[in-house]
């Protein structure tokens, strides 16, 4: 098989597929063919990512992690599967029935809808749509939703409470999460994500045109992965959760399969991000450098994917989690303006010449210098002004010394 | 500068996730059905029942005085005493306890049993394993479940066990002595009537147990 052919062996089969089936169900089988991996596959890299966290997270606190189920634990997944599957679903009596049921439906539902402009692949995109990025945070702001429906339903103060932290949370850092994919949008010209990745998927000098590989690319990836990290409520931003404190916020009242759907939602939501941060910053389905083009662009796509999803449990393994004020401080007083910084550096970008002086190397380094003091220089003020009056002084106690 | 510690941070947790497969000694988890720590000598979690030699039903020291019984703060022991006697281990006749019930699932394991027991006949025990399908009868152990013998408490508590004894040998050796001069005197005291049965005054100071008591007070 050629090279070309392997990377593109799902379209084929898919359009082999569609075209053995009778003539008027066509449509149904292909939209079937191209949603059903999706919600296959992605719940799959869930099973996945939760034996790699547990482990992950026990080698960083020098514990073995889980390791009965199966050889070396990996079948862990599963018996937490038949765990949940067979727990007892419990609904309080004075909860909101309804509200209560549709809350992990509307969550689960909307972090799927997510993966529906992802390109995950060259031709791959499920639903192509011209404002695909636009697409993505709306839908995103329906996970807000469903997280307030489960915790008003639940008729608890510490689910009111985990729902309360995760709006004010969640809404904070959407604008600089949106903020800081303007940049690229800008770049682009465009909101569809198919073209953002074709856009950076051409070569000059062996390397690819990513958005990483700009200064303003790079602080804006920076910024997008700590409000998606924020966004899907992760370490060290799962205040919403907060074991120590609300016991686990907006989910309290869930058990068994419905627990498992927030949970699962939960990481769908952070392979969304990630995939969209991927798709933004990270070059999509194309290769960094120009010799490894011949590996195909799904295998591409799920490689950053799980580079990002290691990144977020080495964050968590290694963060405590912020207090309430710290993280308001956090998005409104330091990530606000470092967005709107990378807005305008991008701009900077856009309108500086390439070439100085007749050479284009030249040009290219003046460009990324003055590119990346522009970002430089304000975060430097910006932190300084963030850790301004927060020294913590050594405690006297009069009496009891 | 933000984002130092960060990064300070994540070189100490990755340290630490790297080390942890090529140093051995970073990961203290101990697999536990498979490895086991040694308990230390001061653990304990249930009392059971010393008996002496090989017999528990003969060697069992418990008389039944229900002292423990009656200390027992959760009320978790059940003492029912014998009607005839045996002899405890000097010899002298004992009652001993026909029923020794412990409700190990009301047990809070506070020892305090053990601190009342003037006979030395109720000691904890180390086993912890002790789950069961039965939370009525199972846990609800008779006295042949809570016997076991004095060379099994030398084992878990060997400290306490050489002390319990030698004390114990010692009553033992008294005890005997006592009973050799006892069963002395009162050979003197059969020779002095048999000598002298009017004299009144000598025959007293014969049969005194020990005559240089007084001596030293």
């Amino acid at each position: 098989m050629t090279v070309a052919g392997l990377d593109q062996i799902f379209v084929t089969l898919k359009d082999i597929l569609v075209a053995h089936t009778p003539a008027p169900l066509q449509t149904i089988v292909g939209i079937l063919i191209t949603i059903v991996p999706i919600i296959v596959i992605f719940p799959a890299l869930f099973a996945v990512t939760t034996i790699l966290e547990r482990k992950g997270l026990g080698r960083i606190q020098n514990r073995y992690g889980p390791n009965r189920v199966g050889p070396w634990g990996i079948l862990q997944p599963m018996a937490d599967a038949v765990k949940s599957l067979t727990k007892e679903d419990l609904v309080p009596r004075a909860a909101d029935q309804v509200v209560h049921y549709l809350a992990p439906l509307v969550l689960v539902g909307a972090s799927f809808l997510g993966f529906a402009v992802l390109p995950i692949g060259r031709n791959m995109t499920a639903v192509n749509l011209d404002a695909g990025v636009l697409f993505f945070f709306a839908i995103g702001a329906g996970t807000e939703l469903a997280v307030f429906m489960a915790g008003w339903s639940s008729r608890n103060k510490y689910s009111l409470l985990g729902a309360m932290r995760a709006i004010a949370q969640m809404i904070s850092y959407e604008i600089p999460l949106i903020l800081s994919s303007i940049a690229v949008v800008m770049i682009a010209g465009t909101l569809s994500p198919t073209l953002i990745v074709e856009r950076q998927a051409a070569f000059s000098h062996g390397l690819a045109h990513w958005n990483l590989f700009t200064p303003w690319g790079l602080a804006g990836f920076i910024l997008f992965m700590i409000a998606g990290t924020a966004e899907t409520n992760r370490s060290p931003f799962d205040l919403p959760e907060g074991e120590s404190e609300i016991i686990a916020g907006y989910f309290i009242e869930y058990s068994g399969f419905k627990f498992a759907l927030f949970f699962l939602a939960e990481y769908l939501e952070m392979f969304a991000v990630s995939g969209l941060g991927i798709t933004l910053f990270l070059g999509g389905w194309s290769s960094p450098v120009s010799f490894l083009a011949w590996i195909p662009s799904w295998a591409w796509f799920f490689t950053k994917l799980l580079a990002l999803i290691v990144g977020f449990i080495w964050i968590r393994g290694t963060m405590p989690r912020l207090r309430m004020d710290q993280l308001m401080n956090f998005a409104w007083k330091f990530m606000l303006p470092m967005t709107l910084v990378v807005i305008v550096s991008a701009g900077i970008w856009r309108f500086l010449p390439v070439s100085f002086g007749g050479s284009a190397a030249l040009g290219g380094m003046v460009r990324w210098l003055v590119c990346a003091l522009v970002i430089v220089v304000p975060y430097v003020i910006f932190a300084r002004m963030l850790g301004r009056g927060n020294h913590i002084e050594k405690r006297v106690y009069r009496f009891a010394e | 500068m933000l984002g130092e510690g960060i990064l300070q941070g994540l070189m100490e947790t990755a340290r630490n996730f790297f080390g942890s497969y090529i140093e051995k000694d970073r990961l203290t988890t101990v697999q536990y059905p498979e490895e086991r720590f040694e308990l230390p000598e001061a653990s304990r979690n249930f009392p059971f029942l010393l008996y002496d030699g090989t017999d528990p039903d003969a060697g069992l020291r418990c008389v039944s005085c229900q002292i423990c019984e009656k200390e027992c703060p959760p009320r978790c022991i059940h003492i029912e005493k014998s009607k005839d006697k045996k002899p405890d281990f000097v010899g002298k006749q004992q009652f001993y306890p026909a029923v020794f019930d412990i409700d190990v699932s009301v047990c809070m394991s506070c020892q305090i049993c053990v601190e009342v027991c003037p006979f030395d006949a109720i000691r904890m025990d180390k086993v912890f394993e002790l789950s069961t399908g039965d939370r009525f009868g199972g846990l609800l152990w008779d006295k042949h479940e809570l016997s076991k013998s004095n060379e099994y408490y030398r084992q878990i508590h060997p400290v306490e066990a050489a002390e319990t004894d030698e004390r114990r040998t010692k009553e033992k050796a008294d005890a005997q002595a006592k009973a050799i001069a006892a069963a002395a005197a009162a050979a003197a005291k059969a020779a002095a009537a048999a000598a002298a049965p009017p004299s009144d005054a000598s025959s007293n100071g014969a049969a005194h147990p020990n005559p240089s008591k007084p001596v030293t007070q």
